[in-house]
């Protein structure tokens, strides 16, 4: 089994191949401001007009700001090192979230970045725990 | 208003005691403090007490080891910036004419190894982003970015506030260290290396606040708190100490620490460039380059040229963290921001030895932290 981290932060087309279906990190868009917001909020951020409307944000970005981290933060029950940085999306919203490039001198300003669904570790029961994470995107 | 003065301050020292619990090293600082201010038993109406991991009542167990109790006793949580919400409420009070004497203190002895924050939701562990190194990373490499500052420029901060921590019996670290040293050190979250980063620790910090008009008849040479500030967070920067999952794709939001600073510069009367002294955080090198920015002490993207100016060493125009900061002295939450405030009243006191800032009576103090709390304090003399 493939279980999301949390649910409610992005989709998973799962590992459904035959389908053309992109994840997406779930957001809310302000009726009032226009901010884009993640995660999803119950008034927005900003000016804190209720209920924005949800809204799927889109999976590909620029990077912003990395770094890796290099010794397993509390909780935390992955591999290190892994990347952690920031990517703005086109909505003019800049979203915190791994990386899957764990060297930072690979990475630069500006590069283009798209979202994937990658997997944390195995839980317990024997799931395989998934959360978001933005690659490097090649030009196609 | 009611003017308010510090009429004694008192310290347990940073670093790790084992063997002595978070009330032990209050007691020790609050007993200099009242020592000092010559305040005994039903000298004072009201205490407040900063701590982030102390526990239930931790103000109350010191307090009544001292034999003191009865007056209103208020524990504040407020990350970083603990001791200075602290502060603020207890000035505030006696503006209000409410009390004549506070007792403000912070005791902390903060777990060992990788601190597990409450802050943080579960899934936000188990991804892997309740890393608080990798936002001061992500911070760093901003900073580097659009002030242009190197490795190097981080590296020397560190030489700089080990150089003035030194001279402190009260830090963590009183060894010097080298630019080679610190960028040998290994690679925490780039471009932070392990020298660049702060140590939590434990510690405790006290001062006695008093009506200024009834100050002149204690016991030490009264300091005058000129303003004591605390604001949270304007949203918009993804990088905020509000350490949110999302921001604005611009940076028009004023940080944290500018909208306290500008708030405590107000209150004072007076503006960056009056200052003499400034302790400020540096849970991180980049964060005190940061910090220099936001507080005003020079222009956006210019802290590496004030770096580069010799300007915040012991013998410049403005020395930043003379007590050697949190990068010598170590962060017990709790406790740091009244640290930073016992230091710069023994500046303005001029009893800081080698590591005096000559003729200084103008100070500021600045903490930030998760929340987002940031504190600035400005003392004169």
């Amino acid at each position: 089994m493939r279980v999301m981290v949390r649910e409610g932060l992005f989709t998973d087309p799962g590992t459904d191949t035959d389908t053309d279906t992109e994840p997406a990190l779930l957001g809310s868009c302000c009726t009032n401001c226009g901010n884009f917001l993640f995660p999803r909020v119950d008034a927005c951020t900003y000016c804190a007009t209720e209920d924005p409307d949800p809204v799927e944000l889109s999976g590909t970005g620029t990077l912003w700001a990395w770094t890796a981290v290099t010794a397993p933060p509390p909780g935390y029950d992955g591999e290190v090192p892994f990347g952690v940085g920031v990517v703005e999306l086109p909505e003019g919203v800049r979203v915190i979230a791994r990386l899957t490039e764990s060297d930072p001198a690979a990475l630069a300003a500006g590069q283009p970045v798209a979202l994937r669904i990658v997997t944390l570790h195995r839980d317990d029961e024997g799931n395989d725990v998934v959360t978001y994470a933005f690659a490097p995107a090649h030009p196609s | 208003m009611t003017a308010v003065a510090i009429t004694g301050v008192g310290m347990h020292p940073f670093g790790r005691f084992d063997g002595l619990s978070t009330t032990d090293m209050g007691v020790v600082a609050v007993r200099a403090a009242l020592r000092e201010a010559g305040v005994g038993k039903g000298g004072f109406q009201a205490a407040f007490c900063g701590t982030a991991y102390g526990g239930v009542a931790t103000g109350h167990k010191v307090l009544s080891r001292l034999g003191m109790t009865g007056m209103p006793i208020v524990d504040v949580e407020a990350g970083c910036a603990s001791g200075s919400a602290a502060l603020m409420l207890a000035a505030a009070a006696i503006r209000a004419g409410q009390y004549d004497t506070v007792v403000v203190f912070g005791t902390e002895k903060m777990p060992k190894g990788i601190i597990r924050s409450s802050f943080f939701e579960p899934w936000q562990e188990e991804v892997g982003l309740a890393s608080t190194p990798a936002f001061f990373g992500l911070r760093a490499q901003r900073l580097c970015q659009t002030s242009g500052i190197t490795k190097d420029h981080l590296a020397r901060v560190v030489v700089k506030n080990r150089r003035h921590g030194a001279a402190n019996p009260d830090a963590m670290y009183q060894k010097e260290t080298t630019v080679e040293e610190v960028l040998a050190s290994r690679v925490v979250c780039e471009p932070l290396h392990l020298f660049m980063m702060c140590s939590p620790n434990e510690g405790a910090a006290a001062l006695v606040l008093r009506r200024a008009d009834l100050a002149s008849s204690s016991s030490a040479a009264p300091v005058t708190l000129a303003a004591a500030v605390l604001r949270s967070h304007i949203p918009g920067s993804v990088l905020s100490e509000s350490t949110p999952l999302s921001g604005l794709a611009h940076d028009d939001a004023p940080a944290p620490t500018t909208l306290s600073a500008t708030a405590a510069y107000e209150e004072a009367g007076l503006g960056p460039s009056d200052l003499h002294v400034v302790e400020c955080q540096d849970t991180d090198a980049a964060r005190e380059l940061g910090s220099c920015e936001e507080l005003g002490l020079c222009d956006p993207g210019g802290s590496a040229a004030l770096l580069d100016s010799g300007a915040t060493e012991l013998g410049g125009r403005l020395p930043v963290n003379p007590s050697g900061g949190l990068l010598s002295k170590g962060e017990p939450l709790g406790a740091s921001a009244l640290g930073q405030v016992v230091e710069l009243v023994r500046q303005l006191r001029g009893e800081c030895g080698p590591r005096q800032v000559e003729g200084a009576r103008v100070a500021l103090s600045h903490t930030v932290g998760r929340g987002a709390n940031a504190g600035v304090v400005i003392l004169t003399r």
